[in-house]
């Protein structure tokens, strides 16, 4: 068998003495998309802040196998530069900071870490140039600052640009489709499909069978107040659209018992 | 702890690295302030009458004043009496070129990164460095002097060209203006001199390092600046201290005037004295007068100044806008950390038409740090068709301290436009994982971010100053990100 990507081991977190995940197990190989679902505040964000390390969480058990290591132990930094990618839910704005000299900086760091020397500003500007026509990216976004004033969609889309640029091992993507529009959501997932390889792997958390459509996961997991309670192949996707999650979350009730 | 906490603490922990004291022979007069002591001062300095004439009504009219209080700092009252006003580093003879200066004092300049041989050879910058307030070594002179350019100690300039001194001297900074600047007055023992003639555009950036070297002495340096008509300079100024337990007092005066028709002062500073260890022991105290006054029609006067050390920071570099069409401009950012303390800002007083002066203040506090903004914009009632723009933004870095903005402004003739914009933003810890997630450090993430909140001040800087300044606010960076 391959290597996992990921490897997540009953993993339990929360926050002071409110759980929030109760026993995590997820392997993603290489190659895998992998879908979360599941109502609000099941956890589902709170997995992508831990396994991007975000402060803030106490871990009260399990392991996170990144490749082989610890992705726990690593600091945030590290698992960004190792290949761990999180296109988060809301990005935030950084006032001052110039979006194309902070990707450059990204990038930079990521290929220091591949062992890859920096990329002149030519050569930046012709990768960029690229990946931009993959997402139709306005030019003039990149001479903003981070994420200021960008629309919700721009945001979103943002994210799934420096995506492409950082070309990362493992992309968590927090519910990237909410805030796109039909069009936009298209070219988001064609970017997203275009950027997996045989050897990366992609955790899609949405609330929504449309993004399905066009990124076609091999799994769908169900999470439910912090633990995943069904996992299925991609019609388990249309099977949610179709009747929600409460016959999951109350297989009686939904029996008519 | 939490790694962007770590990181941070680094930074905390990361020493003021000018710390050092240089030993050469000083000579040094007793502690204390009287008549007899402001003519000792002027006695060892060979001073004409009209000097020690100017420095004793300083003096008397400085015994009639009160601190001010309506600052914004806090700090212990300053004895005024355990002060040595007056020394200098012993020269082995007298000085008559670069090659005589001291070389333990060189050796200072070498660990302070700005060896003059070195300004000398590479950076055509010109200098002066005054270390205890007397000027050391003025390089460039001679080259200077064949565009008729007067660079020099302000010693040298009292003896070489008093009538200049005589004429401008405390024109645009009365000795009755303020405490510190009577006092300032009374007692100052050098600082730099700079003319430039008709027609001249000075042709390399003038530049002072001011360094307080002695235990207990205060520094009160002056610099005065003439510019005649159609003349521009660009004049720098640096400074730093030894790390020292107790409080040391500077106390400079800078004076500009934009003399003629389109001359021109760009005056920048790079302020780094010691800014007292973590618990606020020690430090600088800077209460600094900067004035310039546009008297020529179309002149201009700009001040950048970028704020890093010091205990306690008290400094207004402001602009009379007296010729028709003048321009003043003020930039500025201020770090504090820690438990610093800054009040600074500046006053724009339009008085000829058409004048127009721009604001931009940022403002930055990390730990404990106190950060003031006080502007004064007043236009005159003949002040006709008269513009300001102000921009003041402060960052806060941690939620341990504080910004606080005072704008003030006073408004006499109906055709004049003032705007004020202002904004408060916080380094969140949103923000540092959003890089941290990207793979730039904490480190690399503050510094990223408070280089763009300042960037338009860096702007002003000349090229090897905007780089000093950067790393100076990453080295000076010491707050926690919450
Ligand atoms: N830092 C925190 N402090 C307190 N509670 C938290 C924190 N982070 C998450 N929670 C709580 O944990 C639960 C799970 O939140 P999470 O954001 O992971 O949900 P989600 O599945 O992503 O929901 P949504 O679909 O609405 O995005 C919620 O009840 C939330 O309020
Ligand atoms: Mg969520």
């Amino acid at each position: 068998m391959k290597q996992p990507l990921l490897e997540i081991k009953d993993l339990r977190a929360g926050v002071e003495d409110k759980a929030i995940l109760k026993g995590i197990n997820l392997t993603i190989l290489p190659g895998e998309v992998h879908a979360v679902m599941g109502p609000n505040g099941s956890g589902k964000s709170t997995l992508a802040s831990i396994l991007a390390g975000r402060e803030g969480y106490e871990i009260t058990s399990g392991t996170v196998q990144f490749l082989g290591q610890d992705l726990l132990a690593m600091a945030p930094e590290e698992r960004a530069r190792a290949g761990v990618f999180l296109a988060f839910q809301y990005p935030v704005e950084i006032p001052g900071v110039n979006s194309t000299y902070f990707l450059k900086a990204a990038l930079n760091e990521v290929r220091k870490h591949r062992g890859l020397p920096e990329l002149d500003a030519i050569d930046f500007l012709q990768l960029v140039k690229e990946k931009m026509r993959l997402l139709e990216l306005k030019e003039d976004l990149l001479k903003r600052p981070v994420n200021e004033g960008f629309s919700g969609g721009e945001k979103k889309r943002n994210e799934i640009f420096q995506m492409a640029v950082l070309e990362p091992a493992l992309a968590i993507l927090d519910e990237t489709d909410s805030g796109l529009d039909i069009d936009a959501l298209k070219i988001v997932a064609e970017g997203v499909n275009k950027l997996k390889r045989p050897d990366t792997g992609q955790l899609v958390i949405t609330h929504y069978q449309r993004l399905l459509d066009y990124i076609i996961p091999d799994y769908v997991h169900v999470l439910h107040n912090g633990r995943i309670v069904r996992t299925g192949g991609k019609e388990l996707a249309l099977e949610l659209e179709e009747k929600g999650y409460d016959w999951l979350i109350h297989p009686a009730a939904a029996a008519g018992v | 702890m939490s790694s962007a906490t770590a990181t941070i603490e680094e930074f905390v922990n990361k020493e003021y690295q000018y710390g050092f004291v240089t030993d050469v022979e000083t000579d040094m007069i007793p502690p204390g302030l009287n008549e007899d002591v402001v003519r000792l001062i002027s006695a060892k300095k060979k001073e004409p009458a009209f000097l020690l004439e100017w420095r004793l009504k300083a003096y008397r009219h400085w015994l009639t004043l009160t601190e001010p209080t309506w600052q914004q700092a806090h700090y212990p009252p300053i004895d005024y009496q355990a002060a040595i006003y007056y020394a200098a580093p012993k020269p082995k003879k007298t000085l008559g070129s670069l090659d005589e200066v001291d070389p333990e004092i060189l050796k200072t300049f070498d660990k302070l990164g700005i060896s003059l041989n070195e300004q000398k050879r590479l950076s055509g910058v010109a200098m002066d460095a005054v270390v205890d307030s007397v000027s050391v070594a003025t390089t460039f002179s001679t080259e200077l002097a064949k565009h008729g350019v007067i660079f020099c100690s302000f010693s040298e300039a009292v003896h070489k060209h008093p009538d200049l001194i005589e004429k401008y001297l405390g024109s645009v900074v009365p000795y009755t203006d303020n405490f510190f600047a009577a006092l300032n007055s009374a007692v100052f023992s050098d600082g730099s001199f700079c003319y430039i003639p008709k027609g001249v555009r000075c042709p390399m950036e003038l530049s002072t390092y001011f360094r307080i070297n002695s235990a207990n002495t205060g520094q009160f340096e002056r610099t005065l600046i003439v510019a005649e008509e159609g003349a521009y300079v660009s004049y720098l100024e640096g400074c730093t201290a030894p790390m020292r337990d107790e409080n040391q007092l500077h106390a400079a005066v800078v004076e500009i005037v934009a003399l003629g028709r389109k001359s021109e002062v760009k005056y920048s500073t790079v302020q780094n004295w010691y800014p007292g260890d973590k618990n606020g022991k020690g430090g600088i105290y800077n209460f600094v007068t900067k004035r310039g006054k546009c008297l020529g029609e179309s002149s201009k006067i700009s001040w950048t100044q970028v704020e890093t050390g010091s205990a306690i920071t008290w400094k207004y570099p402001s602009v009379l806008l007296l010729g028709d069409n003048s321009i003043g401009e003020f930039y500025s950012v201020a770090l504090t950390n820690n438990l610093q303390q800054a009040d600074t800002g500046t006053k724009m007083v339009h008085v000829g038409k058409n004048t127009r002066s721009t604001i931009i203040s940022k403002g930055i506090s990390a730990g404990r740090g106190q950060n003031s903004y006080r502007g004064l914009v007043k236009i005159a009632k003949q002040a006709t068709g008269a513009r300001n723009f102000s921009q003041c933004d402060s960052l806060l870095v941690g939620d341990r301290c504080g910004a606080h903005t005072f704008p003030y402004i006073e408004v006499k003739n109906t055709s004049s436009q003032v705007e004020h914009e202002a904004s408060t933003s916080k380094i969140g810890e949103d923000q540092i994982f959003y890089c941290n997630q990207r793979g730039i450090s904490t480190q690399d993430a503050v510094s990223m971010i408070v280089n763009g909140f300042c960037k338009e001040v860096f702007r002003e800087l000349p090229m090897e100053f905007a780089v000093e300044a950067q790393k100076l606010l990453g080295v000076s960076l010491e707050g926690s990100v919450g």
